[in-house]
């Protein structure tokens, strides 16, 4: 009770503070709770990238704070509850496993403003927001159909959640449709980042007889593996990975936080704040596309542009009919469009897929 | 000219000083460290060491050591025991993980019962899978002559293949649209670890570890067990003569390191992480063994021990946040301390002499 008693009254001497700081008197504090290191390469190495983007363009009105490294469950409440103690205007939380902390840490701050990646759970102080990369993995797949000589594409895959589940069936549906024979191999690393596990799978898809590796899994290890074995195609994951250019990497999946960061500080300066969702793809910039590089055919390079460009007016969705689920029953119609209910919890293969989704 | 001698007898003096010099040495060479980093030294160490304690915001900070530490001395207790007899279980990690997943496991089996008996069930249920996992090493250690070491850490990656398993299979929350994780037991009542007193940070596991504190003291102190445990690490033969069965021996202190570490996953699992997730383990079971030799093995040792590295967890993410250290440089400021106190225990042992050696 007394706890919560002088956790209100922080609060709310927060929320005086934030008031004043709408009139532009002080600086507005932007707190970001990572999950990895900066330095990983990928996922926090992006999202660090958005916070210095909302330092570059908002300048001196803001202050942005970070903790990296920081464990899902009690230690990110820690964080959470020692940044709004500090004073922070808004919180950024960047993985998925910080849900429930977050929920549980705005109701203790009602004034302060927070924004968690990638999950479902909003509050009136809590919007949510994530990047449609299947949008990418759509493009990834039609490179990768027309690039296969084996017919073998390997898939480092994460963890058997709806997230990565959408991006092997987006790949595969584009792949299938350039290369009807192609194969995929999948192998579950149950991890997002260990440059170790992901070589090994890079490896053991290598030698399945792969010629193509795509990944979902954060480190630039599957890179180096595929450059190694000389003759293998990969994409680089979350980040650019441009270093591994022209070849294996022939383009990548960027996550593009940084507008987003800046338009949501923005609107808490404007105190025009609201609890939303946003689920954004290539056409609002949260997804990008890596520079295609001339290792790749200039006509099939042209058509993953013309699909990007499809993609970003939403005059193509890479979920359109006629698709089956792997068991032959319908899923979406000719022409039919997958609703984002059904993207978002994603659980089944699309026909033509081998393999179960391990439980 | 300067040579090391061993001493006839062990300084005490030094096993109660090295803990001081180590803490000392590494306040100076962590403020080395900071200022190359071109932090302020002084100021980087007092957000550490002073900020959750005496800072503005200490109120919130001083319940969340009890948070942090409990499962660190709870585990360390459980180790502490085995290392003092020369029996080295290094996969606390694992005993903890799948203590967290039989416990969660029960209460979540009853979901949305609710009974008084659920919580105490899930005590025992967590206890149970820490100590059978513990006994597998034991066991195999017993009838075949397997590593402990090698068994116990090894099992603690099969551990985490269940974890990653349940959360996305058996245990996954069928309410959360297919993403992994378990129902949160916060939001259970009869299975929820709650504070004993709001805002204290006294939940359930705080008090099992202090018991296992008094527990373990009574033992060693007072018992004809802790006797058995103290001579086998000191002198295996002499024990032997002494009528000590190693056999039971290794597998008391396996079962009970085991069975401590499960309840502290349950603790955890149930009350400040409150659901089954993927990365549910942070590294507890890893981090008591440096607890446990911090503590010198002693239970009133691990006591402070713990809570000096929940207070380097608390102040390393607050200096993070406020001084923009980063948190590489925050675990080597916390690896300096386990180094500088292995380095400083020659001394209990040998001591240093200036001057010349003598002819024989």
């Amino acid at each position: 009770m007394k706890l919560t008693t002088l956790l209100a009254g922080a609060a709310m001497a927060l929320g005086l503070a934030t008031s004043a700081l709408a009139d532009g008197h002080e600086k507005t504090k932007v707190g970001f709770v990572f999950v990895g290191p900066i330095g990983d390469g990928g996922w926090t190495y992006e999202h660090n990238k958005g916070r210095l983007m909302v330092e570059e363009q908002l300048g001196d009105a803001v202050e942005t704070v970070f903790v990296e490294n920081v464990a899902e469950g009690p230690d990110s409440e820690r964080v959470m509850t020692q940044m709004a103690l500090d004073g922070a205007d808004l919180i950024f939380t960047t993985s998925f496993g910080y849900m429930d902390p977050t929920i549980n840490i705005a109701k203790k701050f009602p004034d302060v403003k927070f924004e968690h990646a990638t999950g479902y759970k909003r509050a009136d102080n809590v919007s949510t927001y994530s990047a449609r990369f299947y949008e990418g993995r759509a493009i990834q797949g039609h490179i990768a159909g027309k690039m296969t000589k084996s017919n073998i594409i390997g898939y480092i895959a994460s963890y058997p959640i709806p997230e990565v589940i959408r991006g092997i069936n987006a790949a595969y549906i584009h792949a299938a449709k350039v290369n009807p024979d192609v194969e995929f191999k999948i192998i579950w690393a149950y991890t997002w980042f260990d440059p170790a596990k992901e070589a090994d799978a890079a490896r053991a898809l290598i030698e399945q007889g792969a010629d193509v590796v795509l990944q979902h899994t954060d480190s630039t290890a599957p890179q180096a593996a595929a450059q190694e074995a000389g003759n293998v195609v990969t994409f680089g994951q979350a980040s650019d990975m441009a270093q591994y250019g022209p070849f294996p990497r022939v383009s990548s999946i960027i996550d593009e936080w940084g507008p987003y960061y800046v338009a949501r500080t923005k609107a808490v300066m404007d105190g025009t704040w609201e609890s939303m969702d946003t689920w954004d793809g290539i056409g609002a910039g949260m997804v990008g596309i890596g520079e295609i590089t001339d290792a790749v055919p200039a006509d099939v390079k042209e058509e993953a542009l013309a699909m990007k460009a499809a993609i970003a007016d939403g005059s193509y969705h890479p979920f359109t009919g006629p698709i089956k689920k792997q068991d032959g029953s319908d899923w979406l119609a000719e022409g039919e469009v997958a609703d984002d209910g059904t993207l978002a919890g994603m659980s089944f293969y699309v026909e033509g897929l081998t393999g179960e989704i391990p439980q | 000219m300067v040579r090391l001698e061993k001493r006839a007898q062990p300084s005490q003096t030094f096993a109660y000083l090295t803990p001081l010099l180590a803490v000392l040495a590494t306040f100076l060479f962590g403020g080395l460290l900071f200022a190359a980093l071109g932090k302020d030294p002084v100021q980087s160490i007092l957000t550490i060491f002073w900020e959750p304690l005496f800072g503005e915001f200490a109120f919130y900070y001083r319940p969340q050591l009890l948070i942090k530490g409990a499962p660190l001395v709870l585990i360390a207790i459980g180790l502490s025991l085995g290392f003092k007899a020369g029996i080295w279980n290094i996969g606390a990690e694992g005993q903890y993980i799948m203590g967290a997943l039989f416990g969660a496991g029960f209460g979540l089996a009853f979901y949305p019962a609710e009974s008084v008996l659920i919580f105490p069930g899930m005590m025992l249920a967590g206890a149970f899978g820490g100590w059978i996992w513990a006994m597998i090493p034991g066991i195999l250690k017993v009838r075949f002559g397997t590593n402990e070491i090698l068994v116990s850490l090894m099992l603690v990656y099969v551990a985490e293949q269940f974890l990653a398993s349940m959360s996305l299979g058996l245990l996954k929350n069928p309410e959360g649209f297919g993403f992994p994780g378990s129902r949160n037991l916060q939001q259970y009542d009869s299975a929820h670890n709650a504070e004993i007193i709001a805002g204290t940070g006294m939940h359930w596991g705080v008090v099992a570890a202090l018991i296992a504190v008094i527990f373990a003291y009574v033992l060693l102190a007072r018992h004809r067990l802790g006797f058995a445990v103290r001579v086998t690490g000191e002198a295996p033969r002499a024990a032997r003569f002494a009528g000590v069965n190693p056999g039971r021996l290794i597998l008391f202190c396996l079962g009970t390191s085991g069975l401590l570490a499960g309840l502290a996953g349950l603790f955890e699992v149930a009350g400040p992480a409150g659901q089954v997730s993927i990365d549910f383990n942070v590294g507890y079971g890893f981090t008591a063994i440096i607890v446990a030799f911090l503590g010198r093995l002693h239970p009133i040792g691990i006591v402070l021990a713990g809570l000096l590295m929940a207070l380097t967890y608390i102040g390393g993410d607050i200096a993070q946040s406020q001084l923009g250290l980063p948190a590489a440089a925050i675990q080597v400021f916390q690896g300096m301390l386990l180094f500088f106190l292995l380095a400083l225990d020659l001394f209990t042992n040998y001591r240093l002499r200036v001057g010349r050696v003598e002819a024989a």
